[in-house]
C-alpha cells in the first residue's frame, strides 16, 4: 500500500482531523460570552440577596420563591400563587407577540416592495429604512415620547384639521408602547424577509398561476412557505427583544404598562436592588425563549423529515 | 366546420416593452394534436409569444383564440393550457406527487381523485417509485419529467413547453425528445415547443414556425423548412447551407433560370417572392457530387477537408473567390481529395433553391 504524498493533499484533507483545534476560538468565544454570564446568573439566582444589591453566598431558593408564591406580608401565612410577576410576565408576552404581529404585517409588505424593485434602487430603499437605526435608541424613544404626547405635533396636527376636539391622551398607554417597540424593532422584521423575498425564483409564481392559482392562494401555497424561513426568522427578532425591552415600557408606558425587561431592570439599578430576585426573573424569561425557540426547531425538522 | 381543428389561432399579435417591438404582428394556427415547434435564436421572439399564450403578457395588439374564443381577457390561472417551464420551477417545499397534484386540487378535484390522477401521470413519464421524493432530490432529467407530468396532469387543451431540454447534458437529451414524442402522440394534446435547437425541431416537430427579429419567417414541416427554405435567414438557421449569389435570368411557374458563378446555367425550384436580378441561390452540402475537373455546373478547388466519419466534408473555393462547403460520404471506394485538386461540381436541378432573399 503506497503512502498518500503530503504535496498531493488537498486543502480539506490538510483540514481533516485539525477541525478540533481551528474550532478553538470559537468555542472560546462562546464560553466567554455566553455559557459564562448564563452560568453567573444561574447561580446568583439561587444566593441570598444583600440589602440594596449584591449578593451573598448562600444558597437559597427564595426568588424563586418569591416570584412564584404569596406568603403574605410577613412570610407566615400559607402560600398561594402570586400572580403580580406571572401578570407582567404575560402582559410582557402579549405585548411582544403584538408588536412581532405588527412589525410582519407592515415588514412583509415592505420587503416585498423593496426586494421587488430593480437592483439598483433596493439599496437605496434599504438604506432608507435603516437610517433612523443610526441614531441611538433611546433617544428615538424619547422622540417618540415628544411627538404622542398631548401637546406634540401628532395632538396638535390632529386638532388643527379638526379630526378631534380634545387631544388624544396617547402617552402612558398599551398603545404608546407597541408604538415604540413596532418602531425600534421593525427592521428586524424586514431585512430578514427581504432576504429571502430577494432569493425567491417568481417563476414559481408563474408556475401557480399557470396550474390554476389565483394570486391568493399563490401567496398562501406558494410564497409564503418558500419565504418561511425569512419570516420565522423575522418574529424571533422581532419577539425575543420586544420581550426583554425596557426603554419602550419606561419612557412610553405607564405603571400598568409595566414589563419583564423593568422588572428585571429595577432589581439591579433601580430601587428594588434585589440581585437573586432580578436574576432569577431573568433565568424564567431565558427558559420561555428557549421553549419557543426549541418548539420552532422541532417544527422544523419535523417540516423537512 | 375547419374551425374545429385549430386549438391555438395566433392572428396579428403585436408585443412592445416600451419604445421594444418584441413581435411584429405574428400569425399562425397551430392545430389540434400536433407537435409544433417555434424556433428561432435567442431574442427572436419565440418565448414571449409563448408567454402572451400562457397568459403571462398581454398583447399590446391583435389577439390569441384557443379553440376560437379569445383569450386576451383571462388571467393566466382561468386559462385552460399548462407550461413546462424552462428551469422547472418545480414547488421545493411540496413532494414530487404534490406537486403534480396541484393544478388538480386547484381545478376542485377531491384530494383523493387528484392523487389518483398524479399517480397515473407519474407513471406515464416512469417516475412511481419518485412520488414521496422532494424535487431537491432528483436528477435534472427526473426534474424535468415531474414538470412534465404536472404539467399534463390538469389535462390542457395546449401544452406550452419553454426550452424545457436545454437544462440537460447532450445524452440526455437526445433520449428525452423521443419520449416526450411518445408522449405526445399517446396524449394527443397538442405541444407548443419553443427551441433554439434546430436539430431539435427537426426530430421532433410536425411543424416549425421559424422566427427572427420578432416576425415570423417561414411556417412548415421540418422537410419543408428544410429543402424548401423560403429566404436566407432560414436556409441558414437550419442545416448547414452554401448561399451562392447569382444572376437571375427570369422566374415563371416556380422555376428560375439562373446563372452560375463560371457562366454555366441552371433551372431550379424558386421560393415565392423570388425575382430576376441579383439573388441568392441554397445549395446543401449534401446534394452536390463531386465530378472529375471539367464537368458538372461549377469549378472549385479543394482548401481543406473535415472527417467526420460517416462523411467528409470538402471545403472548397470558386474561381471567383466565394467559398462552398461540399459533404461526400465515405464510401470506401473514393480517396479523399487532395488539396489543391481542381473538381467539378455538379448540381442536380432539385438540390439548388432560388431564395426570396
Amino acid at each position: 500500500m503506497a503512502g498518500a504524498a503530503p504535496q498531493g493533499a488537498s486543502r480539506s484533507e490538510i483540514y481533516r482531523g485539525n477541525g478540533g483545534r481551528l474550532m478553538l476560538p470559537v468555542w472560546v468565544f462562546i464560553g466567554i460570552f455566553l455559557v459564562l454570564p448564563v452560568l453567573l446568573m444561574a447561580i446568583y439566582s439561587v444566593l441570598t440577596k444583600e440589602f440594596r444589591g449584591g449578593v451573598i453566598w448562600d444558597f437559597t431558593l427564595a426568588a424563586y420563591d418569591q416570584f412564584f408564591l404569596n406568603r403574605g406580608l410577613f412570610g407566615d401565612e400559607p402560600p398561594t400563587v402570586e400572580w403580580t410577576y406571572i401578570g407582567i410576565f404575560w402582559r410582557s408576552i402579549w405585548q411582544a407577540g403584538l408588536a412581532t404581529v405588527f412589525c410582519l404585517l407592515i415588514g412583509f409588505p415592505t420587503a416585498w416592495f423593496i426586494a421587488t424593485r430593480d437592483p439598483r434602487s433596493r439599496s437605496v430603499w434599504l438604506f432608507l429604512i435603516t437610517i433612523p437605526y443610526w441614531v441611538n435608541l433611546l433617544i428615538r424613544t424619547v422622540s417618540m415620547k415628544f411627538l404622542i404626547r398631548d401637546t406634540g405635533p401628532l395632538n396638535e396636527f390632529l386638532l388643527w384639521t379638526g379630526v378631534i376636539s380634545e387631544p388624544l391622551s396617547l402617552i402612558n398607554t398599551n398603545f404608546a408602547v407597541q408604538l415604540g417597540l413596532f418602531y425600534s424593532y421593525l427592521p428586524f422584521m424586514v431585512l430578514p424577509i427581504y432576504a429571502a423575498v430577494e432569493r425567491y425564483d417568481f417563476s414559481l409564481s408563474e408556475a401557480a398561476a399557470d396550474l390554476y392559482a389565483d394570486s391568493w392562494t399563490t401567496l398562501r401555497l406558494i410564497i409564503l412557505p418558500v419565504v418561511k424561513p425569512g419570516i420565522v426568522a423575522g418574529c424571533i427578532l422581532v419577539f425575543v427583544p420586544s420581550l426583554g425591552a425596557f426603554l419602550a415600557p419606561d419612557l412610553l408606558g405607564g405603571a400598568k404598562t409595566f414589563m419583564i425587561g423593568s422588572l428585571i431592570e429595577e432589581q439591579f439599578k433601580g430601587a428594588a436592588g434585589n440581585w437573586p430576585f432580578g436574576a432569577a426573573a431573568a433565568m424564567i424569561l431565558l427558559s420561555i425563549v428557549m421553549g419557543v425557540l426549541l418548539i420552532h426547531a422541532r417544527a422544523q425538522t419535523r417540516g423537512d423529515g | 366546420m375547419n374551425q374545429h381543428s385549430i386549438a391555438v389561432d395566433v392572428d396579428k399579435v403585436v408585443k412592445r416593452y416600451g419604445s421594444v417591438t418584441a413581435l411584429h404582428g405574428v400569425s399562425m394556427d397551430i392545430r389540434e394534436g400536433e407537435f409544433f415547434t417555434l424556433l428561432g435564436p435567442s431574442g427572436c421572439g419565440k418565448t414571449t409569444l409563448l408567454r402572451c399564450i400562457a397568459g403571462f403578457e398581454d398583447v399590446s395588439e391583435g389577439s390569441i383564440r384557443l379553440h376560437g374564443e379569445d383569450i386576451a381577457p383571462l388571467p393566466p390561472h382561468k386559462r385552460p393550457v399548462n407550461t413546462v417551464f424552462q428551469q422547472y420551477a418545480l414547488f421545493p417545499h411540496m413532494t414530487v406527487l404534490e406537486n403534480v397534484a396541484f393544478g388538480l386540487l386547484r381545478r376542485g378535484w377531491s384530494a383523493m381523485d387528484a392523487n389518483g390522477r398524479a399517480r397515473e401521470v407519474l407513471a406515464l413519464v416512469q417516475l412511481s417509485d419518485f412520488a414521496r421524493r422532494s424535487p431537491g432530490q432528483l436528477s435534472g432529467g427526473q426534474q424535468q419529467r415531474v414538470a412534465l407530468a404536472r404539467a399534463l396532469a390538469p389535462g390542457p387543451q395546449v401544452l406550452l413547453l419553454d426550452e424545457p431540454l436545454s437544462a440537460l447534458d447532450l445524452k440526455l437529451r437526445q433520449a428525452v425528445r423521443v419520449e416526450l414524442k411518445q408522449i405526445q402522440r399517446e396524449t394527443g394534446i397538442a405541444f407548443v415547443f419553443v427551441t433554439h435547437d434546430q436539430e431539435e425541431a427537426l426530430t421532433m416537430s410536425d411543424r416549425i414556425a421559424v422566427m427572427s427579429a420578432g416576425h415570423v419567417q417561414q411556417i412548415g414541416t421540418p422537410r419543408e423548412i428544410y429543402e424548401a427554405p423560403v429566404n436566407r435567414f432560414v436556409a441558414d438557421f437550419i442545416g448547414e447551407t452554401n448561399l451562392l449569389e447569382v444572376e437571375v435570368g427570369s422566374v415563371s411557374d416556380g422555376m428560375a433560370d439562373i446563372a452560375l458563378p463560371g457562366g454555366a446555367r441552371l433551372t431550379c425550384p424558386a421560393a415565392d417572392g423570388a425575382q430576376r436580378g441579383t439573388g441568392h441561390l441554397s445549395i446543401r452540402p449534401e446534394r452536390i457530387t463531386p465530378a472529375p475537373a471539367g464537368a458538372g455546373s461549377l469549378q472549385a478547388t479543394v482548401e481543406d477537408h473535415v472527417y467526420l466519419g460517416t462523411d467528409i466534408q470538402l471545403h472548397m473555393r470558386l474561381s471567383d473567390g466565394e467559398a462552398m462547403v461540399v459533404r461526400m460520404q465515405n464510401a470506401a471506394a473514393a480517396g479523399i481529395p487532395e488539396r489543391g485538386t481542381v473538381l467539378g461540381l455538379e448540381v442536380e436541378a432539385g438540390a439548388a433553391r432560388l431564395l426570396a432573399d
